[in-house]
């Protein structure tokens, strides 16, 4: 950090971290994180370990039959968690279904389209007039689970990222990791670090550290990135690991593996990556990256010969694509928006007669309202 | 069923083979209705040992195929199993294996000596099984190799000029590996099960079991064995095959209790508590692969091996290869099939 100027320089805006952190405090914070993998991998489990939570209380797990002709099902949970003051509302997406049936062939289809459901919104609400209290529903990160019985990501992994690897930060994982001796652990991230690369496939990158930050943190920074995928085991279950003090862990007859224990899974750099350091970020590369990248290719898409004039790549500014209708949206819905714009324009010029009243009043005072 | 018994011999005969004029039997027999004591001793429970002796000559032929998804250990368990390098594991992570688009069918032959028995072993591998993306009908194959070997035996025995010992390569037991899951049976190892049971004897296995602690292990199996009765599907020991009582009273504890046998199998070697055991190190313990409190390798191996082997091979026989051969000398009009060189042989008049 800079050494402060003389007072009579001092401009101030060095105290702008600190509004924006108590805007954000008074504000709260969203969230929508997607977990996805095969059942089985103890995805429900993490997910309660990592936000101390009980979330899947209700979940009723179908049987082998059942889920034969099963397709696909997007589910999402909704959790307030409060800590130090600070509010996040965390929104769970959850895909029950996949890789469950004989055929898996296009499964994924249903979790890209809910992905790119939410931009659409998102791009909406954008485009709209009031955009005062957007609901950020994007998927902000996606956990994907891989198994640790496999040699590495199996077919079905591979199209499922592939699928979805430019819409949605991907920060993949090693259910189950206690399955797992320490040698078979580092081979498989290696083999699978070696897929991903060779596949093409982009996974969430973790930012680099400030040059400025001192060398173990530097050093902590490196390993916990060359970690990735996490290997990871949850556990709700309280157990007494040696007698001394309780830990979260799993009590097997050979002795008891602990979440938190940095030398039996990789729990901790998850959790401190994703929940402690990252969420910012992965909501701006969701917003600054993702959300971008289908947002210019959802507005090219309409600068097809044969569109109207206005739509032209350069000149589309916020005002103008209201009025075109997005490509996505079927007619009804279309007129439905159509309809509720309406009403909102007339509520608009209503409080704008009203206000235009107020200000002839207060004009002695020179005041100004600010225009909506 | 039983098959050229040699004939009894005079005492005359006995007294050169055997030292004692009443020599001990060498397995527990079933109690005989008449009380030989009375009448003088015949010698007839030495069969076990003739045969015993000719076993050992001969040896015999035992065929175990393995099924499931990649990864789930199969190759290890069946080396554990044989403590020997019998299945080639294609897990080393330095090679570059790709997963084979279609399930393939991989017989690999051993000899295990052991006491002076030899053991002629085939491993049969079924890379691909459960691996892409549509696994619709990925049996199939393996269904296929199954009634191959069948129909290989049945030409054998209905030629004029048959071999005094058919060689036999149909398999005796084929060992179908759960992914531990925790949950319930996925709908493939449903759909494959419910396809084989009828064809061939089936030992579900959970493999990997050492991510499941106690509790969830035991309600894991309880949950399968549920499913696969709901589902109709009789693994092996079926129920409709046991003898008697006995079998049946035996039978019944391991199809209720112990099965599907909660696995780990392992070729490295620790030391613990002074002696040198098969396992795997973890940074929280050893599992150690023979001990019981770990898992059941144990009594897969006992059952497997040191129980049921021979009957293995009988159900086999008795059942589902008469079960195939009477389909296909129905097929055939009532007739063994003519040729030894065509695959199916119709004959003109039926």
């Amino acid at each position: 950090t800079a050494s402060r100027a003389m007072d009579k320089e001092y401009v101030g805006f060095a105290a702008l971290p600190n509004q924006l952190h108590r805007k954000s405090v008074k504000k709260g914070f969203d969230f929508t994180l997607m977990v996805a993998g095969e059942s089985g991998l103890g995805k429900s489990t993490l997910i309660n370990s990592l936000f101390l939570t009980n979330l899947y209380e209700d979940r009723q797990l179908p049987e082998a039959s059942a889920r034969l002709t099963q397709t696909l099902t997007i589910e999402r949970r909704g959790v307030e968690i409060e800590e130090g003051g600070i509010k996040v509302k965390l929104t769970l997406v959850d895909t029950p279904g996949f890789g469950d049936s004989l055929d898996c062939s296009d499964c994924w289809l249903p979790v890209v389209h809910f992905i790119e459901e939410q931009f659409e919104q998102y791009l909406r609400d954008e485009s709209g007039l009031n955009r005062k209290n957007i609901q950020d529903s994007r998927v902000h990160c996606c956990l994907y689970f891989i198994s640790p019985f496999g040699r590495g990501l199996r077919p079905l992994d591979v199209a499922f990222l592939r699928a979805v690897h430019q819409k949605v930060n991907i920060i993949p994982v090693i259910g189950k990791a206690d399955a797992l001796m320490p040698n078979e652990t580092q081979a498989l991230k290696q083999k699978i670090r070696d897929q991903l690369k060779e596949e093409e496939i982009n996974i969430y990158q973790f930012p680099d550290c400030d040059s400025d930050e001192d060398e173990d943190f530097k050093r902590q920074d490196a390993e916990m990135k060359e970690s990735i995928p996490f290997a990871v085991v949850g556990s709700c279950e309280v157990v007494r690991a040696g007698g001394i003090r309780p830990v979260r862990g799993r009590r097997y007859s050979w002795g008891t593996v602990e979440v938190e224990n940095p030398h039996h899974c990789d729990f901790l750099n998850l959790r401190r990556m994703l929940v402690q350091t990252h969420l910012q970020d992965l909501k701006e590369v969701t917003h600054d990256l993702l959300y971008e990248g289908y947002r210019a290719r959802c507005l090219q898409s309409l600068a097809r010969p044969g569109a109207r004039d206005r739509a032209s790549r350069s000149k589309l500014s916020r005002q103008s694509a209201t009025e075109i209708p997005l490509p996505m949206l079927p007619l009804a819905e279309t007129e439905k928006l159509i309809r509720e714009k309406d009403e909102e324009l007339r509520r608009m010029q209503e409080m704008l007669e009203k206000m235009q009243a107020q200000m002839q009043q207060s004009q002695a005072q020179g005041e100004q309202s600010d225009a909506l | 069923m039983s098959k050229g018994l040699p004939e009894t011999r005079t005492d005359a005969a006995m007294s050169e083979l055997v030292p004692e004029p009443r020599p001990k039997p060498a397995v527990p027999m079933k109690p005989v209705s008449i009380n030989s004591n009375l009448l003088g001793y015949i010698g007839i429970d030495t069969i076990i040992e003739q045969m015993r002796k000719k076993t050992m000559k001969t040896g015999f032929d035992f065929n175990i195929m393995v099924v499931g998804q990649s990864g789930l250990g199969k190759s290890t368990l069946v080396n554990t199993l044989f403590k020997s390098q019998v299945s080639r594991k294609a897990s080393s992570w330095n090679r570059e294996e790709k997963i084979p688009k279609t399930v393939e069918i991989k017989a690999i032959g051993h000899v295990i000596e052991e006491g002076g028995v030899k053991m002629k072993l085939t491993v049969i591998d079924t890379p691909g099984f459960g691996d892409q993306i549509n696994n619709e009908n990925c049996w199939e194959p393996i269904e296929k190799y199954i009634n191959e070997q069948y129909e290989k035996f049945l030409k054998e025995e209905v030629n004029i000029a048959r071999k005094k010992r058919i060689p036999d390569t149909r398999v005796h037991c084929c060992l179908y590996f759960i992914s531990p899951t925790g949950h319930s049976l996925r709908p493939l190892d449903l759909e494959f099960m419910k396809h084989l049971s009828k064809v061939v004897n089936i030992i579900p296995v959970i493999a990997k079991a050492d991510t499941m602690t106690l509790e969830e292990k035991s309600e894991f199996k309880q949950r399968v064995r549920k499913e696969l009765e709901v589902n109709g599907i009789e693994f092996y020991p079926q129920k409709e095959f046991d003898e008697d009582l006995e079998d049946k009273t035996e039978n019944d504890k391991i199809r209720q209790e112990s099965m599907p046998f909660a696995v780990v199998g392992s070729d490295k070697e620790y030391q613990v508590n002074g002696k040198r055991v098969l396992g795997r190190k973890t940074p929280w313990g050893i599992i150690e692969v023979e001990n019981l409190n770990h898992c059941e390798f144990a009594l897969l191996r006992d059952f497997v091996i040191r129980t049921h082997l021979q009957d293995l091979k009988e159900v086999t026989h008795n059942i589902h290869y008469e079960t195939y051969r009477a389909k296909r000398l129905n097929d055939n009009g009532g007739l063994p099939p003519v040729s030894v060189d065509t695959e199916e042989s119709h004959d003109s008049n039926p």
